[in-house]
C-alpha cells in the first residue's frame, strides 16, 4: 500500500534524490517518500564513470566535491553499510596539452590550495611516473591531486537508500510522478500512475528529466539534457592507479577497484534530447583516442557500451534552491555531468533548505535566479 | 542448507548470494546486475541469465514471460580497443 500523504516527496531514484532523503531522515523529518518511476540508479547514476575528484574552477563546484569526499571517506559507517561503496583515491591526473590549459589549470590550482584541496602542477615526466603506461607525447603537462578517485555508485546510492528506509522514509520503485497539483500557488499533491500523495512540499531530482518535472509546475528551467556515452573494458590486474582525463581530447579513463577500465567522452556535436542509444562512431573514435594515449591497453577487450544523460545548466553549476514562485518546490539538478561526486553534500544543504534550517555551507549562489540575473560564474573544467 | 553452486562464473557468484540479493528487492535481472555484477562480466549474461531468471521465478513467484529481459548492449563479444580502433567487425 502507498501512503495517501507526506510531508515531502521527492521525484527520482539516483544518488541525489536518495541522499536527500536520507538527510531529511536524519534530521527529523522522517515522513518522506522517494518515488523512482524504474528501480534506483536506473537513470545517470546507474550510467556514470563513477569518478570523484575535487579539481574544479568555481569556488562551489570546489566546496561541494571537496566537503562531498570528507563524506565519501566515511561513507560506509555513515551509513551503517553492511557492504562497501569501493572508495578508491589513487588520484585524478588531467592532461594538458595546450599552454592555455596550463594556465587555466594554474588558475584551478590556486583556487583549489585556496580551499584546501591538495592538487598540484606537475610535468610529463613525473605524470609517467604516476601512470606509467601513459604516452607522453605532446604533453606540457598535468594537474594532479591524490585524493581524488572513485566510488561505486550502485552501492552508494543503496547505502543511502537502505539507511534512509530504515529510519521510515519509504522508496517506491516503478512508480511514475505524472503530475503535480496546485491552489494558488501552493503545492497540494503529486499524482503518479498509482494514485495520489497529498503533500506541500515536491523535490525535483529527476536527472535528465528535470525539465519535465519542472513544467508540471508551469516553470521552464534554463537546464537541457545531453547524452554521453560511456564503455567498460574486461577486468584486468591493477595497472593504472588515477582516473586520467583531458579536456583537449574531451575524454575519461580509469581502472575501477573491480578491475575494468570505464572510459568515456564527450561529442561537442551531441544533439539536445533525452537519446540514450549508442553508437559504433563513439566506440571506434574512443577506441582511437585510448590506444593512442596508453598503448598498452592494446588488447584489453571492450565488453559493453551504454550512455546515459547529463542534465546542463548555462554555466555548469548545478541548481540547487527553492523555486521563488512555486513555493515548496525545491530542486536539486543541471549537475552538467558531475552530480555523483557532489552528492553527499548536496544531499546535506537540501535537507537544510527544505526545513528551514541554517545551511551548513552557503549554496544561495546556485540559485535559479542567477541566470536571470546574470550572475554566471562558468564553470571551466567539464569533459 | 548452504548452495554453494556458482550461477555466475564471470563474477563468481554462488546461488545463495544471488538469493539474498533478489530478497533484498533487486527483482528484475538488470537490477540484480547493478548491484551483484552478474551479466557484467566477459560472457554479458550468456552463460547465466537463464539460471538467474529461474531464481528470480521461484523467489517472487512470478512467471518467465513476466519478467523483463535484460537489457543486451553492444559490443556482442569482447572486441580489443585496437580493433575498435580500426573500424574492424567482429569476422576479420
Ligand atoms: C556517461 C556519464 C558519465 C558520468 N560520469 C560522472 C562521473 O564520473 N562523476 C560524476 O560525479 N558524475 C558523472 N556523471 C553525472 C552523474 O551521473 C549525474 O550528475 C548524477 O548521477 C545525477 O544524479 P541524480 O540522482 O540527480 O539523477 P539520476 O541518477 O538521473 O536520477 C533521476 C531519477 O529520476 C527518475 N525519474 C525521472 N522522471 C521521473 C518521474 N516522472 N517519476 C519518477 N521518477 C522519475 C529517473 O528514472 C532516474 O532514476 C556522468 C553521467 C553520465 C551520463
Amino acid at each position: 500500500m502507498m501512503k495517501n500523504s507526506a510531508e515531502v516527496v521527492i521525484i527520482g531514484g539516483g544518488v541525489v534524490g536518495c541522499a536527500i532523503a536520507y538527510n531529511l531522515a536524519k534530521m527529523g523529518c522522517q515522513d518522506v517518500v522517494v518515488l523512482e518511476k524504474e528501480y534506483l540508479t536506473a537513470g545517470a547514476t546507474g550510467r556514470c564513470g563513477a569518478g570523484i575528484r575535487q579539481q574544479w574552477g568555481t569556488e562551489m563546484n570546489c566546496k561541494l566535491s571537496k566537503a562531498s569526499m570528507d563524506t565519501f571517506e566515511v561513507l560506509n559507517e555513515m551509513l551503517g553499510y553492511p557492504e562497501d561503496i569501493e572508495l578508491k583515491q589513487d588520484g585524478y591526473l588531467i592532461l594538458a596539452y595546450e599552454e592555455k590549459e596550463i594556465e587555466q589549470f594554474k588558475k584551478n590550482i590556486a583556487l583549489q590550495n585556496s580551499l584546501g584541496i591538495e592538487s598540484r602542477l606537475i610535468d610529463p615526466g613525473e605524470a609517467r611516473k604516476i601512470v606509467p603506461h601513459l604516452n607522453t607525447e605532446g604533453l606540457l603537462g598535468a594537474a594532479f591531486c591524490g585524493r581524488d578517485g572513485h566510488a561505486n555508485p550502485f552501492h552508494v546510492t543503496q547505502a543511502y537508500a537502505e539507511a534512509a528506509k530504515r529510519m521510515g522514509v519509504e522508496i517506491y520503485t516503478y512508480t511514475e510522478c505524472r503530475d503535480i497539483e496546485r491552489e494558488g500557488d501552493r503545492i497540494t499533491a503529486v499524482v503518479t500512475d498509482r494514485g495520489k500523495i497529498k503533500t506541500e512540499k515536491v523535490v525535483n531530482a529527476a536527472g535528465g528529466y528535470s525539465d519535465l518535472i519542472g513544467a508540471m509546475v508551469g516553470l521552464d528551467l534554463p537546464v537541457y539534457s545531453e547524452r554521453h556515452q560511456i564503455m567498460v573494458t574486461e577486468p584486468v590486474n591493477p595497472l593504472q592507479g588515477p582516473m586520467v582525463i583531458s579536456f583537449y581530447h574531451h575524454f575519461y579513463c580509469q581502472q575501477v577497484p573491480h578491475g575494468a577500465f570505464i572510459m568515456g567522452q564527450g561529442d561537442p556535436n551531441e544533439p539536445k534530447g533525452h537519446n540514450i542509444g549508442h553508437s559504433w562512431q563513439f566506440l571506434q573514435e574512443l577506441s582511437g583516442k585510448i590506444t593512442g594515449t596508453f598503448p598498452a591497453l592494446k588488447k584489453l577487450r571492450v565488453v559493453r557500451q551504454w550512455s546515459g544523460l547529463y542534465n546542463i545548466t548555462p554555466d555548469s553549476q548545478p541548481i540547487l534552491c527553492e523555486a521563488p514562485e512555486v513555493p515548496g518546490f525545491y530542486m536539486a539538478i543541471g549537475f552538467s555531468g558531475h552530480g555523483f561526486m557532489i552528492a553527499p553534500m548536496t544531499g546535506v544543504v537540501m535537507a537544510e533548505l527544505i526545513l528551514g534550517k541554517d545551511l551548513s555551507m552557503p549554496v544561495h549562489k546556485l540559485d535559479l535566479g542567477r541566470f536571470d540575473r546574470g550572475e554566471l560564474v562558468l564553470e571551466p573544467s567539464v569533459v | 542448507m548452504k548452495d554453494d553452486v556458482i550461477l555466475c562464473f564471470c563474477e563468481d557468484l554462488t546461488r545463495d548470494e544471488i538469493r539474498e540479493a533478489i530478497k533484498k528487492g533487486a527483482t528484475s535481472f538488470d537490477e540484480l546486475k547493478r548491484l551483484i555484477r552478474c551479466g557484467m562480466g566477459a560472457c554479458q549474461g550468456k552463460t547465466c541469465e537463464e539460471n538467474i531468471q529461474r531464481e528470480i521465478m521461484t523467489i517472487t513467484g512470478r512467471k518467465r514471460e513476466e519478467l523483463p529481459l535484460p537489457r543486451q548492449r553492444p559490443p556482442s563479444v569482447g572486441i580489443y580497443l585496437e580493433d575498435a580502433a580500426r573500424g574492424d567487425d567482429d569476422e576479420k
